[in-house]
């Protein structure tokens, strides 16, 4: 087994695909869909906002080990950031997602375990999904938004 | 008396037939079509038969120089033949020998490059044509694929035969390519979509195929075989009932040209489409085959040069076939791959590669069998070489991406039969498609992958 797919599925991402956090649906809240459309994972993303601040995260739908993980990795640690600060770290996950490999990268704490995916630039796009849903659930968008290489700073190749 | 014509390259193709059913045949006889080819440098010891027919194999796989390669360090293991086939030395060496001294306008040029360009792009056409068996050489149409072989159809004979609360019968199985044309033929007709339901094993319940068949149906489009599951459809059948109504059938023969003999005679359809590069050939090229009696009556599909046999600004009479339905220069590179690759296939025998495949998805149904939490989808009796499956707790991307490293490339996905997998209901399959070229120790090393993906997500 090669050292490029031990970084991409790390322990962490493993044990997320494995058993989910907050994997469930919510009455009322945010939500948003993110669907890729090439392969056809789906990610409901909901939240619970009280004052600006994400009380409450949550999602459904089905995808790969990479999707699963970073909705799971993602809804707990969203959770109590503002709307701001939420949509600030998805910008920095993309750009840090997309960085190429070697490129220095900020470090994203637990978030960490999914820059794995730098090394398989096909795979980004998995990784990316669930947080192009909660960009979209954070505007209250009701609504299902598409995700593909293209929408990524980087050039696949 | 005039001299016999000096003979063409495509003249010698000749249709072969097995002898009887390609099933019967034993595993130690799959392997025969491999030894009528003459011995050269061993490359790789593929384990195939006996130890005398590896050779053989070893010389198939060297007229294919895209499998002589690492990828991620790895020896390629090339399953993702249903996607498209790689080409042997023959079929490039014939596009680059095009380029290199052929290259003109085709139907148009007085002068000496012109005419044999435009004398290969015919021979090209009846090299097609007998190898579907076709009655008229006219009868072939050359397109860029299978999609666009359905989407000539539904746009001219389907504008001109479907109107409001008509119907149109396809399957449960189609790829989109012969879903969404009749799709959008029947939003633009007020039309319907009929769906010929599957069994649980993939195979077309027939029964509901009767009853589907009404006198408002017009026109029946089925897989000869199916891409994502791998089912032979049967064709004869499918055809003989719907004839039965006065309805005309089209075929789409793109898993099925590469793995079998086909002639369209036999068969009895209307139209029969297949793509090039699925086919050993290049992409961009494809064929449709269509009865001449309806090709005649049907309207141009494009307009344009080449299509026309007198124009002024009132009116314009088009060619006749099959040079009605080729507006615009060819693709006359394609062409003539296209044929070469037809040559490729037709000197090994298609009558004897269907038996190597079927003993290879035999071996290989044995193989992954031993996969712990491995489900096929997909189990018809008669099945060409496709082995589509879905592994316990592991989604099919994350299978891809390992087997990938391992150097064994297969698809994964919905294989553009999203309404198929609804029926399974699943999001996605992994599919490991084989070619005349596959060996078992490349089945071994599919395998092999596939125990490392179980231990990752033990």
């Amino acid at each position: 087994m090669s050292v490029d797919l031990h970084a991409l599925y790390q322990e962490v991402v493993l044990d997320h695909n494995r058993h989910p956090r907050n994997f469930r649906a919510m009455q009322g809240g945010r939500k948003a869909e993110g669907f890729n459309r090439i392969c056809g994972d789906r990610v409901t993303v909901h939240l619970r906002v009280e004052a600006d601040v994400i009380r409450d995260a949550c999602f459904q739908g089905s995808g790969c080990a990479i999707v699963k993980a970073s909705a799971s990795l993602m809804t707990e640690h969203i959770r109590d950031l503002t709307l701001a600060d939420a949509a600030a770290l998805v910008e920095r996950l993309r750009r840090t997602l997309s960085a190429p490999p070697g490129a220095p990268i900020d470090d994203l704490g637990a978030l960490g375990a999914l820059t794995g995916v730098r090394l398989f630039p096909i795979r980004i796009k998995c990784a990316v999904l669930p947080w192009e849903a909660l960009l979209a659930a954070l505007s209250a968008r009701d609504e299902v938004v598409y995700t593909s290489p293209r929408s990524l700073d980087r050039r696949i190749p | 008396m005039a001299a016999a014509p000096p003979l063409r390259p495509c003249d010698k193709v000749r249709h072969g037939h097995p002898a009887g059913d390609p099933g019967q045949y034993a595993d130690a006889d799959a392997d025969r079509f491999l030894s009528t080819r003459t011995p050269l440098t061993r490359q790789r010891t593929h384990r195939l038969g006996g130890p005398d027919l590896d050779i053989d194999l070893a010389n198939v796989r060297n007229d294919f120089p895209a499998l002589h390669q690492q990828v991620h360090g790895r020896p390629l293991v090339y399953l993702d033949n249903a996607a498209t086939t790689h080409k042997p030395r023959a079929v490039i060496d014939r596009v680059a020998q095009y380029y290199t001294e052929e290259n003109a306008s085709i139907h148009r040029g007085v002068h000496g490059l012109s005419e044999r360009a435009t004398d290969a792009y015919e021979c090209a056409r009846e090299c097609v044509a007998r190898f579907l068996n076709a009655a008229e050489t006219r009868e072939i149409i050359f397109v860029r694929g299978v999609t666009e072989a359905i989407n000539l159809v539904a746009c001219t004979y389907g504008r001109t035969h479907v109107g409001p609360g008509d119907e149109i019968v396809i399957s449960e199985m189609e790829h989109h390519s012969n879903l969404v044309p009749w799709q959008i033929l029947c939003d633009e007709k007020g039309a319907r979509l009929r769906i010929i339901p599957i069994t649980d094993a993939g195979e077309l319940r027939m029964e509901s195929y009767e009853q589907l068949l009404t006198d408002r149906t017009r026109v029946v489009a089925v897989a000869h075989v199916s891409n994502a599951l791998g089912t032979v459809n049967p064709v004869a059948e499918i055809v003989r009932r719907a004839h039965a109504r006065g309805i005309p059938v089209l075929v789409d023969g793109a898993q099925a040209v590469a793995h079998m003999p086909v002639d369209v005679q036999e068969l009895g359809c209307d139209f029969y489409a297949f793509s090039g590069h699925k086919l050993f050939g290049p992409t961009g090229i494809g064929v449709l085959y269509g009865r001449e009696r309806l090709l005649d009556k049907m309207p141009p599909y494009q307009g344009g040069g080449g299509m026309i046999s007198f124009v002024t600004f009132e009116r314009t009479e088009y060619s006749a076939l099959p040079h009605k339905f080729e507006a615009g220069t060819p693709h006359v590179a394609g062409a003539l791959g296209l044929a070469a690759a037809i040559e490729y296939v037709t000197d090994l025998g298609l009558d004897r590669v269907r038996p190597h495949e079927r003993a290879l998805l035999d071996y290989g149904t044995r193989a992954l069998s031993g996969v712990p939490g491995l489900r096929f989808t997909g189990t018809a009796a008669n099945k060409s070489g496709i082995l589509a499956f879905l592994l316990d707790g592991v989604h099919p991307h994350d299978i891809g991406t390992i087997l990938d490293r391992a150097g064994v490339a297969i698809r994964v996905g919905h294989h553009c039969c999203q309404p198929l997998m609804a029926r399974l209901r699943v999001p996605a399959t992994a599919r490991a498609s084989l070619a005349l070229y596959n060996t078992r120790d490349e089945i071994d090393a599919l395998a092999a992958a596939l125990l490392e993906v179980r231990e990752m997500f033990a």
